[in-house]
């Protein structure tokens, strides 16, 4: 493996917390995850792609804007190997970078609707801005 | 003093790669009381051991010692060869430079350094060793099978034809266990009751074989040869001897509430029931917890329309005590709970079955009679979704570690009988991976793949939703990398297998070793797999690990011959490196018979006679046929009288202060 | 009994209905919720990233502070439960972390995890006890088909949240049934809203929660209850646009007031 891409699979790892080689490639986190229509990268796959170093498609999917954190993955999953950290590893990748922003302050005026509780509004910062 | 000589094994380079043997030999020249070292590539050989032999005649050695692999491989080796040149064959001593050293050693010099200790170490103890001679202890020729499945009706059965007695004890009220159940059998699918009944038979009649069904094992003491044991026969309500058999109780009992375990829950029996048909012994029991003249003292229906007159209400426990010579364990397994994998919904939906559930009701003799009907309304499923490795392989806690080995085969095997008989019904299977090692098995996965159409999706369930009186099934399917939602009418879960309940607390009584998972550990994996670690006690099926029948009952007749040969020896060599009591220290305080877990000490009152008086004192006094040596006596004794030959206090000292040199 | 409480921001704006009745149904059980003074927002989802610092910051602070008041540290909103309780885990578990965190906000004692994080059903299951509402239930709702919406945060992962059985809970059904209803279960009830990602994609988040409500009224609901203000949003409106889906959704503690009649 490149060494570069070597170095960013190890920074996901441990960032994520995770063991990538712990996954037996069963498919019950993309069995189990409630996002999987609006997904173009499949929680399994995440895990094997970190496993090959290709944290770059990682970072330019669309699944890691989609993934809620539910835990269905982690919870499932027969190997405690934790699909969803992988996930909150690469969006935490992406968003640390300069204006990467996914959401910014200027988008939040026309999401806003007068019951949207502020939980909403802090989580969605927390999750797609540094 | 001594005349020891030393032998340095190289074990290829099993050794010789990690330790360097020439310094060894070098250093042990200079050991008191050695006056040979010598080395050789492989001690264990012919050319090996006849060197020894040469050399305790040339130097003329009184003991050897044999730097080589763990004493568990060759110490009976060494010993032999000894014995065959004139030494006692316990002045011979091994230090262990393999497994304790090169093995786990990276750095050489340091390897080297420890091989050193070792080996001096034991030339310590060496210098202080006295010849032994065994005592011998006779063998009762009688062997005890615990758990009559498969296993313990083949073991038994094998036994019994070469002519020796053999009893099974069985907890349930009939012997067969999981393999009474089964419907069909793979790889071959014949019926599993066509199979299994002529052997029930065969052990019920077998002159030599006694059943003790109903009965559970309370207590095992003794040691190989002469274990004595506790049995409990449970009382049935019925006198087994003057019972018919004819039945006409089980139908007239008013009680109907008890679920019927035979068939998994899916029905319901009388409290006065034969598990099924073809039952051995064919007596019924009394569920007293279900029964109405136990809870209120009213009904005895039973005893009124039996024709024999032989419910007896006031029936109690019995206990059987008997000697055996060897034992076989044969407790087998059950499928796990399936509390911790509710996200399929075992507990949400009577659909969502195991798959032991469904060959009861693929079984002609089961609730259903044989017919596919889905358990909530009796219905034809259309669409079925078989579940493997569900709660194996799963290092979460949740579930199993390992794989349960039968699983991909008799989820083969129910997708095939089903497509055959309802070739209207979809049949899915989610796996992981389709294990099949076994002959002609693969094969038969791939009949049902490619001959009855079975849909295999490599990928695995997330969730189950009862939904408007179907089953969502939400899974996936990752050669076609997608999320797919089936619409199945029942779902049937290839459930993990665990050892019975009962393995941890037989494993206590007979000190046998059980592994994490509470499955028996063999003495060694492949060399000695139908042996336990404890002298006389034999592994039969699954209680040893997972297992299909043809292993489970190869297994079987293994540890069939194995306790065949213990059973034809009429007497047993006894280890000589036994306690004895220093009678002149011995205070009597009974600290030594309080620990022995052999029960092998007993006291006797001896005259003494110390300035000219004579006093009477209470003095331990073991029984060598009983000791095994464990040594507990000699940590506990408080005034040193207490010592275990081959194993003094004085070797323990001497090879400490070695090591310590 | 007296527990400091954790009431998070959304509860004081938003989701005052979770709040104002959880204090009120508490001091008429017997139990002072005493508020955790100078509270600051938990940051509403857990940092999953565990090189993430400054972000579990403010969690510590309330949990080191009950630690110095001898209290337990009780919760309401899901979501603070969930990031507070993973967070004293951490502490508890990681000793990179808690060693950052302690050189950074350097307290006057190390916090070391000890305080325990209750979440406020299970106080009324375990200090109040669900026989004693029953009990002082003066208007039980007898007869009301009730659906408890769990959904992620209070449940997953459950070797950290400890709270119930992850895929067949019973605690909010045994609640359900102190109030003299009948608990409906449904299979959805502990499948994710879409949660935070409504703000991005919200026909997502209306996808999941169809899921949701039509799984529970084909089991014949007349109401969901639910302990989290964003699930009530994203429930409410995702359901309750369209009348073929109309279905009421409540804070646990209204009802739970209500019930008390208070
Ligand atoms: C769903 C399913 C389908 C299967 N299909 C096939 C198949 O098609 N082909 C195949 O080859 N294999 C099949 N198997 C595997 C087969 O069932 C086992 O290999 C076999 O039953 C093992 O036999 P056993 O005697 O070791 O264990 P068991 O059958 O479990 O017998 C153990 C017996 O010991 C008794 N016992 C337990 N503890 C005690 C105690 N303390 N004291 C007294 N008695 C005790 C039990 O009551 C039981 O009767 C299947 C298994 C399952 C679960
Ligand atoms: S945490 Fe994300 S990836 Fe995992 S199941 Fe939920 S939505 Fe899917
Ligand atoms: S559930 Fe776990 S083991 Fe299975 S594919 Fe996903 S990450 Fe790997
Ligand atoms: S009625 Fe009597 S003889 Fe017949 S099975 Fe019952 S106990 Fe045995
Ligand atoms: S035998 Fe097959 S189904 Fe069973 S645990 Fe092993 S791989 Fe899974």
């Amino acid at each position: 493996m490149h060494q570069k891409t070597q170095l960013q699979a190890e920074t996901i790892r441990l960032i994520s917390g995770t063991n990538t080689r712990k996954c037996m490639k069963c498919g019950k986190c993309t069995a189990s995850c409630p996002a999987f229509a609006e997904m173009d990268i499949s929680p399994h796959k995440f895990v094997s792609m970190v496993e090959h170093g290709e944290i770059d498609k990682l970072m330019a999917s669309k699944s890691i804007w989609k993934c809620m954190s539910c835990f269905a993955c982690v919870e499932r999953c027969p190997r405690g190997v934790e699909p969803a950290s992988i996930i909150e590893a690469v969006r935490q990748t992406v968003i640390r970078k300069q204006n990467n922003n996914y959401l910014r302050p200027e988008n939040i005026p026309e999401l806003l609707d007068p019951k949207i509780p502020q939980q909403a509004l802090v989580s969605a910062f927390r999750k797609y801005s540094k | 003093m001594q005349r020891i000589g030393v032998f340095v094994c190289w074990c290829g380079t099993n050794i010789a790669a990690t330790v360097d043997i020439d310094t060894v030999v070098e250093a042990m020249k200079y050991e008191p009381g050695v006056v040979h070292a010598s080395d050789y590539q492989y001690m264990c050989s012919e050319a090996g051991q006849s060197k020894i032999k040469q050399a305790i005649k040339e130097h003329n050695l009184t003991g050897i010692v044999v730097c080589a692999c763990s004493p568990r491989m060759h110490e009976t080796t060494f010993r032999k060869a000894a014995k065959a040149a004139g030494l006692n064959q316990y002045m011979v001593e091994i230090a262990n430079i393999r497994e304790h050293c090169a093995w786990i050693h990276k750095d050489r010099k340091e390897a080297t350094e420890k091989a050193v200790v070792l080996a001096r170490t034991a030339v310590a103890k060496l210098n202080l060793n006295t010849p032994l001679t065994p005592g011998e202890s006779s063998v009762v020729k009688r062997a005890l099978v615990i758990g009559g499945g498969i296993a313990g009706i083949q073991s038994a059965l094998d036994i019994a034809e070469a002519g020796y007695e053999v009893d099974i004890v069985e907890k349930q009220p009939t012997i067969g266990g999981k393999m009474a159940q089964l419907d069909k059998t793979f790889p071959t699918l014949d019926c599993a009751a066509c199979i299994l009944t002529p052997k029930m038979v065969d052990a019920a009649s077998h002159e030599n074989i006694n059943l003790y069904t109903y009965s559970e094992v309370d207590s095992v003491g003794g040691f190989v040869g002469n274990f004595n044991v506790k049995i409990r026969k449970k009382a049935r309500s019925v006198k087994a001897d003057i019972c018919s058999g004819c039945g006409i109780c089980t139908e007239k009992c008013p009680s109907r509430k008890a679920e019927n375990e035979f068939n998994l829950g899916l029905n319901k029996r009388g409290a006065i029931y034969i598990p099924f048909a073809q039952a051995i012994p064919n007596v019924p029991v009394i569920d007293r917890d279900q029964c109405i003249k136990f809870k209120t003292g009213k009904c005895g229906l039973c005893a009124k329309v039996c024709p024999a007159d032989a419910i007896d209400f006031s029936q109690q426990d019995e206990i059987v005590e008997k000697q055996y010579g060897a034992v076989v364990l044969a407790t087998g397994f059950n499928p796990i709970k399936l509390d911790n994998f509710d996200e399929f919904g075992y507990s949400q939906s009577k659909d969502v079955i195991t798959s032991l559930e469904l060959e009861r009701i693929m079984n002609a003799a089961g609730p259903t009679g044989g017919k596919l009907l889905r358990p909530s309304d009796n219905g034809h499923p259309h669409t079925m979704v078989f579940v493997q490795c569900v709660g194996s392989r799963d290092t979460t806690g949740c579930g199993k570690t390992y794989c349960s080995k039968i699983c991909c085969m008799y989820t083969a095997k129910h997708a095939m009988l089903i497509r055959e008989k309802y070739p209207d019904v979809d049949v899915h299977v989610f796996y992981i991976d389709v294990r099949t090692p076994g002959k002609n098995f693969d094969e038969f996965y791939r009949r049902a793949a490619e001959d009855y159409g079975v849909n295999y999706i490599k990928g695995m369930v997330g969730k189950v939703a009862p939904t408007n009186g179907k089953l969502l099934v939400q899974g996936s399917d990752l050669i076609a990398d997608r999320q797919l939602v089936i619409e199945a009418d029942m779902v049937v879960l290839a459930t993990a297998i665990e050892p019975d309940q009962t393995a941890k607390s037989l494993a206590t009584m007979l000190t046998a070793s059980i592994d994490t998972n509470n499955f028996f550990t063999e003495a060694h994996p492949k060399l000695r797999p139908v042996e336990s670690p404890t002298a006389g006690v034999f592994l039969s099926g699954v209680c040893q690990g997972p297992k299909d029948i043809p292993e489970t009952v190869a297994q079987a007749s293994a540890a069939a011959v194995k306790v065949i040969g213990l059973l034809s020896k009429d007497k047993l060599m006894c280890n000589p490196c036994v306690a004895n009591s220093n009678e002149l220290l011995c205070n009597g305080c009974s600290n030594c018979q309080h620990v022995c877990p052999y029960g092998a000490i007993d006291y006797v009152e001896k005259e003494f006679r110390a300035g000219g008086k004579t006093s009477l004192r209470r003095v331990a006094q073991v029984n060598e046929a009983i000791c095994q040596g464990c040594g507990a006596c000699t940590v506990v004794c408080p005034s040193g009288a207490m010592d275990l030959k081959g194993f003094t206090n004085q070797q323990i000292m001497a090879e400490v202060d070695a090591i310590c040199r | 009994m007296t527990f400091d409480y954790y009431p998070g921001c959304t509860l004081k704006t938003k989701a005052k209905d979770l709040d104002i009745h959880a204090r009120n149904a508490a001091l008429a059980l017997g139990i002072e919720l005493e508020e955790l003074p100078e509270w600051q927002c938990c940051g509403a989802v857990y940092p999953i990233a565990r090189d993430e610092i400054a972000t579990r910051l403010t969690s510590v602070r309330a949990l080191a502070s009950a630690r110095d008041r001898g209290r337990e540290l009780l919760t309401l909103c899901s979501a603070c439960h969930h990031v507070i309780k993973r967070v004293n885990n951490d502490i508890q578990t990681d000793d990179e972390i808690r060693n950052k965190v302690n050189n950074y906000l350097a307290p006057d004692i190390e916090y070391n995890g000890e305080t325990k994080v209750v979440h406020y059903l299970e106080m009324l299951r375990d200090t109040v006890g669900f026989d004693t509402i029953r009990e002082k239930a003066v208007k039980p709702m007898t007869g009301k088909r009730i659906g408890a919406y769990y959904g992620c945060l209070l449940l997953r992962p459950n070797n950290v949240m400890a709270f119930d059985n992850p895929e067949n809970p019973t605690i909010m059904e045994d609640f359900i049934r102190a109030l003299g209803a009948e608990p409906v279960l449904y299979p959805y009830r502990n499948e994710c809203c879409g949660g935070y990602v409504a703000m991005d994609d919200k026909n997502l988040a209306a996808q999941k929660c169809k899921n949701i409500t039509s799984s529970a009224l084909e089991r014949d609901v007349d109401m969901l209850i639910t302990a989290c203000p964003l699930c009530m949003y994203n429930l409410d409106i995702n359901t309750n646009t369209a009348e073929e889906t109309k279905l009421p959704i409540y804070y646990f503690t209204e009802l739970l007031a209500q019930v008390l009649d208070i």
